[in-house]
């Protein structure tokens, strides 16, 4: 065989071990996890968990009860989400339907700067902007609360519902817009009432896809939610996400300790929830890319 | 001829878009007007001193730690995106990698850092180092790079290959000299859009690099260094007289953001040139 | 099944009996993409130094079939066939094959003209340097022959360096041409080389394939009839992913054996 043809066929196993670092990365993440978390399985086991105590350095007794970061969590990213979605559907309406070619090639890139901007440099904004902002408008002693955290999250998560939500519009075929059009409905009536219900899976997928970055967001809520682990379900306090107990304690334990265990086994937790959000999302966009 | 109810509507969701456009505006004005005062010659160059002084040493860091993460993560994206775009078939080969790099793109960033600690910092004993961190950044880069590499690998058009094939190249002659010369300013944008995005990121060099104060420069690939995102962590929620720390803080995030904000609107206009001269 | 290739075939031309060698010969070829069936028990012989072309309906498998004969078909996933094609009495699907030399013999012009984003120069030399030409003396020979024989070089030849882009469409059309005889192939596949260009680009075309004639053996696919009636000796026409009928071009145009075709060169249907 020439040496064309050799390094013809050889180049191609060359390529095809390169793309196989993506598959070996993912696994020795689980991996890795799930190594240096697994002796806390035998002491003091998974039920310790499930309390409403994380006090891991606590003298007396340590609490390794996750409750309290779940919830918290849970409540920055649902809170986001929620604000987000008004701004991250509007938003992508306007810029699929409304706004005139020109403006839409200057509103994408800058609204998808937002994306680029390190979310260090925003939570340092939170901090010393919005924070003294919440603090005033509520009376509250502190300005560092979950709702400071998920508006700064929810901002995080617009680009992400904005620009894939406009893609599933643009997807609309054109033809619904003027049958609906040639039978008297004004823009607004078709827009509402044809383009958004179309596109509907693209735009669910969007806002899970946002969730997703939002669950996973660290210095963002590390730096404006006060790190409190309190089992309160109340936006006006401070809190404390998994992410940022990870942050924040992981420079400070013992390699090997019951605490270090402890952080790996929120990181699981953490890596479980954003992968079936993902999953399910990616899902829901291939159905719609497929219809 | 539209009614009243319509047009307020459209008015509506207009001033919805603009206000979240104002307020990127906002921030970015922000950080720009109380940091600039800052940022000069000096604060670029100089060492730290407690919480005023300069940042040298974060932007030397962070400098190694991105062109760590992308020497490894180039080649691995480019040769992905390659072999999924040239020679992948449908198979469950093809889907278990494509399904690798969605998952990997999903993971949080402070999970890398925790296996980053795991595998590199620990189990290979990098220790906290630069080796650690850059590996750490590539495997969170690399699926932006794989991206945005097969979005320029097919914008390549079928009808180049074929011209080539027909003539009796070979698929990799034909790859190599009537595809990637046309695609690689396309994945150079998407490399940017990774180091900018390595370059922002925090929570994964918390764990496997990043100190808290290093006024010497590193020597070899197994010290630690500082790096402009975490400096700026430390010295916004460390310093108990913030009084000080502020402005540097602000210099700090003025020079981060610029930085970030520079790579990515060098990427959008780099591929918008691209775009225009390939008129295919 | 046992396919046997004849060594010589005769075919009436003007009324007369003529001898010809078959230079492409397919026998009970069916093509698959997928589950999808695009050929049926295709059995055609092409003669060597002479132009046919296909014509049939859209969607036929002229150009599936016109694929076949250089393997670009092979580039497509989940592609199967079935049955025998040989070129100078060697099968092309064999085993072992060597797929490069085949493309080299056989060249290919696209019915959309395909330049590379380089120079007029470097999309001529593509193929040459590909197969190993370095010395650039022999090169740029090799690009005036190739653009002087596709009728280019008049036109080209003070801005050789010129993006080939920059051509008008009919002159992209024959630098492809020029750039598939630079590799000097002895059969030229063309898939309506012609049907984006405007008329007088159209007769410079069909002009200069009959000039090829001579020196290569033309398949040539085309939706327009009078085009193949004149620039073709021979025509094969398709319908539904068979053959209906192959006949001396003239002979199918004015008397053809079959209903069918009669209804298409009529303009009855399709
Ligand atoms: N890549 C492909 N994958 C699947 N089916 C294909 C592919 N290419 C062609 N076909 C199918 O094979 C059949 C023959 O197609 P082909 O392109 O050969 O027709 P054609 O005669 O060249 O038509 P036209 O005159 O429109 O170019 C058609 O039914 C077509 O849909
Ligand atoms: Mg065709």
């Amino acid at each position: 065989m020439s040496f064309r043809h050799l390094q013809d066929r050889s180049v191609k196993y060359f390529l095809l071990a390169g793309a196989s670092v993506s598959i070996v990365v993912v696994v020795l993440i689980f991996a890795f996890l799930i190594r240096e978390a697994l002796p806390y399985m035998k002491s003091p086991g998974l039920g310790s968990f499930f309390s409403e105590r994380w006090a891991p350095t606590s003298p007396l007794k340590a609490g390794y009860g996750l409750l309290p970061l779940v919830a918290g969590s849970a409540m920055v990213t649902i809170l986001a989400t929620l604000i987000a979605i008004p701004f991250g559907v509007c938003g992508a309406v306007y810029i699929a339907e409304i706004a005139g070619k020109r403006e839409r090639e200057l509103l994408k890139p800058f609204i998808e700067m937002i994306a680029a901007i390190p979310s260090v440099v925003l939570g340092f904004f939170g901090l010393v902007v919005l924070a003294p902002i919440v603090k005033s408008a509520f009376g509250l002693p502190t300005g560092l609360t979950g709702l400071t955290g998920a508006v700064l999250l929810a901002f995080m998560a617009v680009p992400t519902i904005m620009s894939i939500s406009e893609d599933a519009i643009r997807n609309v075929p054109r033809s619904y817009l003027d049958a609906s059009l040639a039978l008297g409905a004004n823009r607004v009536q078709t827009i509402f009432k044809i383009v958004v219900p179309a596109a509907m899976s693209g735009i669910i997928a969007s806002i899970m896809l946002g969730m997703g970055r939002v669950v996973g967001e660290t210095m963002a809520v590390i730096m404006v939610t006060g790190n409190a682990a309190q089992f309160r379900f109340t936006p006006l306090v401070q809190i404390r996400t998994m992410t940022a107990t990870i942050a924040a304690e992981m420079g400070e334990v013992t390699n090997g300790s019951t605490h270090y265990q402890a952080l790996f086994w929120v990181g699981i937790v953490l890596l479980f929830v954003t992968f079936c959000i993902n999953l399910v999302a990616l899902r829901v966009l291939r159905t719609y890319r497929r219809a | 001829m539209s009614s009243l109810s319509e047009r307020s509507a459209l008015l509506a969701l207009r001033l919805i878009t603009y206000l979240v456009v104002c307020t990127v505006g906002f921030i970015v004005f922000d950080i720009v007007i109380k940091g600039i005062g800052v940022v000069n010659w000096s604060f670029l160059t100089t060492n730290p001193q407690g919480a005023a002084g300069g940042i040298f040493p974060a932007i030397v860091g962070t400098l190694y730690l991105v062109f760590g993460a992308i020497v490894v993560a180039l080649p691995l994206g480019m040769a992905s995106a390659i072999y999924l775009t040239e020679y992948a078939k449908q198979g469950r080969l093809t889907n278990t990698i494509r399904l690798a790099i969605v998952t990997l793109a999903g993971v949080p960033s402070i999970v890398f850092g925790l296996f980053g600690l795991g595998l590199f910092v620990l189990f290979f004993g990098f220790g906290t180092s630069i080796l650690s961190g850059s590996l750490t950044l590539a495997c969170m880069v690399l699926p932006t790079i794989i991206v945005s590499s097969e979005e320029a690998l097919r914008a390549v058009p079928l009808a180049l290959r074929d011209a080539s094939l027909a003539l009796g190249a070979t698929k990799w002659e034909t790859i190599r000299k009537s595809v990637l010369p046309y695609a690689i300013p396309g994945m150079m944008t998407g490399s940017i859009l990774g180091i900018g995005r390595a370059a922002g990121e925090t929570a994964p060099i918390l764990l496997t690099v990043a100190a808290f104060s290093l006024p010497q420069l590193p020597r070899s690939v197994y010290d630690q260094v500082m790096a402009l995102p975490y400096h700026l962590y430390v010295l916004a929620t460390q310093f108990p007289n913030q009084d000080e720390a502020r402005p540097t803080a602000y210099g700090t995030a003025l020079v981060l953001l610029l930085l970030v904000l520079g790579l990515n609107t060098g990427a959008i206009v780099l591929r918008s040139h691209f775009r225009r001269r390939n008129k295919w | 099944m046992v396919i046997t290739m004849p060594a010589a075939f005769t075919i009436e031309r003007h009324g007369d009996p003529v001898e010809f060698k078959p230079k492409v010969v397919a026998r009970h070829l069916s093509f698959y993409y997928g589950a999808v069936q695009a050929l049926f028990d295709i059995n055609l012989t092409i003669p060597e130094n002479q132009v046919t072309a296909l014509i049939g309906p859209s969607g036929c498998g002229k150009s599936t079939f016109l694929r076949t004969l250089n393997r670009m078909n092979d580039t497509i996933d989940g592609t199967r066939l079935e049955g025998k094609i040989t070129i100078d009495n060697q099968d092309i699907y064999k085993n072992g094959t060597d797929v490069v030399t085949l493309r080299k013999r056989v060249g290919m012009v696209f019915q959309k003209s395909n330049p590379f984003p380089k120079s007029i120069f470097e999309n001529i030399a593509y193929g040459p340097k590909i197969h190993g030409i370095r010395n650039k003396a022999v090169l740029e020979e090799l690009v005036e022959q190739s653009l002087k024989r596709a009728g280019l070089w008049e036109e080209v030849k003070d801005r050789l360096h010129l993006n080939a882009l920059d051509l008008s469409g009919g002159q992209q059309q024959r630098l492809c041409i020029a750039r598939a005889l630079a590799v000097d192939p002895e059969i030229l596949l063309m898939d309506e080389p012609a049907s984006a260009l405007d008329p007088r680009a159209t007769a410079r075309i069909e002009d200069l394939i009959s000039e090829l004639r001579s020196d290569y053996t033309i398949v040539i696919v085309t939706h327009n009839m009078q085009q193949a009636a004149r620039v073709s000796q021979y025509t094969a026409f398709f319908m539904e992913g068979r053959l209906v009928e192959f006949d001396d071009t003239e002979k199918l145009f004015t008397k053809p054996k079959e209903k069918q075709t009669e209804d298409y060169v009529t303009g009855r249907f399709g």
